[in-house]
């Protein structure tokens, strides 16, 4: 099986501190793959590194076969690979339909492109997805003025407007209050299967990741502790001693 | 059908009563001339500095850069009063969004703070060059040639000129909004980063907006410089404790971001300033500072800001269960 992403041997320091170490990982194409690991363990210095956020010490990241690590933010996104951020990230004084709007894969952007009006198939998709995560009826709200958990939601919406071969989705449910997971992992399952978005999710929620991935890669002081399926992880005594403080 | 009926009758009141302005008031048609040169300073200022959030201090580079543009074609190329200015507005409007395509990538890569240090250098430095530069006159300016027409046509000339400019530049500038250009412009206001991770071309888009803003100011100092006649480096061309502090404070009195906010801003500064330095005179400049005080401190959204009270939007009312299942078709994906 060929990888849609595959790390190899990724490190990143700041200064002195080393936030990633060797670290090695693979997402098959359409799979759903998970991060966990104690605070601090180096998660999201990986996601930083695969969006091209900041340049990697040493290593390789492939992205459908092509290596990203050179490349810069925007580049890598216009690949493919769109990420959410762990304290959400949405245009706060523009509406929820703008948000939307904006989001939209460009194919081509020329002068054209940019001084042409929004086509209404455009503005049909955005509001089909704005449906899919329940903020239809608040389409025309100001994104500052949702909620904590529906501007979670929106920020998935407009990572589907996006139409990515690949999600980076940093810690989904953090904020979103308990209701609200449940129609969450739902919906990131549909994205999954009738989507086909393969999706790489950082989680604290253990019983969110381990009822979404297929496969687990658990971090611990900036290195790779552990893989494998959720119910090996589970109960790998190294990854609970992690967690709980020991050795 | 009725707003639109009503929508279309004001725009046509407006039209009228701005053409038969200068003929009602002979006497203020060189004021209403600034007026729309005013309008078009603070919708360019505002397109960079409201639509897109980059508080520019150097907008007024473009300005200069058009007077002299101008006035060195209508001196050097020997055409006669008429093509001479054509070519030179030509001129003076190339050179300036040429300016703002070479200082764009560099200068806009500046965020914050940093951005607005860095233009309000590139106007001190262009009026220091200027006032330096012997090929267009050094700190003595230049001047440019006499208006062949009669005097009191000399002013309908101008201002129907700057008129017509300041609508160009409005309409346009709000086209431009309603499409992706404004989408993006207001995205990088409100998050550049998130901008940059869903892969937009930050860099280009907000080059662009200043060539656009750079596009209409440079004209409009070509033909500015026509209409005062003496283009002086500092107190004119770049003028930026006058003239560019102005465009900053249009923007903010009429609403920076809103489509009218900025022509509303103009007239209302405009106008104001004017009554000041007729019944305030010696206490112009105090009484205009208090008026921006306050303007600042109680309305910061601006006059269009302030007015558009927050209606309760429908679907404000809290909901934080999802529906059972989404009613999506994926097929949709196009």
């Amino acid at each position: 099986m060929t990888a849609l992403l595959d790390i190899r041997n990724v490190s990143k320091s700041f200064g002195g501190v080393v936030a990633n170490k060797d670290v090695s990982l693979a997402v098959p194409a359409g799979g759903i793959v998970g991060v966990i690991g104690p605070n601090g363990s180096g998660k999201t210095t990986l996601f930083n590194s695969i969006v091209g956020y900041h340049p990697i010490g040493s290593g390789s990241i492939r992205f459908c076969g092509r290596e990203i690590s050179g490349l810069r933010v925007p580049e890598i996104a216009r690949l493919g690979l769109i990420r959410t951020f762990q304290q959400t990230r949405i245009y706060r004084n523009m509406t929820a339909m703008r948000n939307m709007l904006i989001s939209d894969r460009l194919r081509h952007d020329g002068l054209r492109a940019a001084f042409a009006k929004v086509p209404p198939q455009q503005a049909t998709r955005a509001e089909t997805l704005l449906d899919f995560v329940g903020l239809h009826e608040r389409r025309d709200l100001l994104a500052g003025e949702l909620s904590f958990g529906q501007q979670k939601l929106l920020e998935l919406a407009m990572a589907l407007m996006n139409q990515p071969t690949m999600l980076l989705l940093d810690e989904p449910t953090a904020g979103v209050n308990p209701t609200l997971i449940n129609g969450l992992v739902d919906r990131l399952r549909q994205v999954n299967l009738e989507f086909g978005i393969t999706l790489l999710i950082i989680e604290h929620n253990m019983r969110v990741i381990m009822e979404l991935a297929q496969h687990i890669y658990c971090l611990a002081h900036g290195e790779l502790l552990a893989s494998g399926p959720p119910s090996l992880i589970q109960t790998d005594r190294r990854v609970v001693d992690a967690y709980l403080g020991a050795g | 059908m009725k707003r639109r009926g009503r929508r279309a009758a004001l725009y046509t009141a407006l039209a009228a009563a701005a053409i038969v302005a200068p003929w009602l008031f002979p006497s203020y048609a060189t004021q209403f001339a600034f007026l729309c040169l005013m309008v078009v300073f603070a919708v360019t200022w505002d397109m960079v500095g409201g639509q897109m959030g980059y508080n520019s201090f150097g907008n007024i580079l473009f300005f200069g850069i058009g007077a002299y543009a101008c006035a060195v074609v209508q001196r050097d190329s020997g055409f006669g009063y008429a093509p001479g200015f054509a070519v030179g507005v030509a001129v003076g409007a190339c050179a300036g969004t040429l300016a703002a395509a070479v200082l764009g990538p560099g200068i806009l890569a500046l965020r914050g703070h940093y951005f607005a240090i860095g233009t309000l250098g590139l106007g001190v430095a262009a009026a220091d060059i200027a006032a330096g530069w012997h090929y267009i006159g050094a700190g003595s300016g230049m001047t440019t040639p006499l208006f062949p027409g009669a005097i009191q046509d000399r002013a309908k000339f101008f201002y129907f000129l700057l008129l017509a400019l300041a609508v160009v530049t409005f309409v346009t500038s709000r086209r431009l909004y309603q499409g992706r250009f404004g989408l993006v412009l207001n995205a990088i206001r409100d998050d550049e980063g998130k901008a940059e991770a869903m892969g937009l071309r930050t860099t280009g888009y907000k080059t662009m907006a200043w060539c656009v803003a750079a596009f209409f100011l440079s004209i409009s100092g070509a033909v500015a410089g026509n209409l005062v006649g003496y283009i002086d480096p500092r107190d004119f061309a770049f003028a930026g404790s006058t003239y560019g502090v102005w465009m900053i404070l249009m923007a903010i009195v009429g609403g920076r971001g809103t489509v009218w906010g900025p022509v509303i801003g103009a007239f209302v500064f405009h106008i104001t300033q004017e009554v000041f330095w007729t019944y305030l005179l010696g206490w112009q400049r105090v009484a205009m500072g208090l008026f921006i005080l306050v303007v600042v401190v109680y309305f910061p959204s601006g006059i269009v800001g302030s007015l558009r009270t927050r209606a309760p939007r429908p679907g404000g009312t809290e909901r934080e269960v999802l529906p059972e299942r989404a009613v999506v078709d994926p097929t949709r994906r196009q």
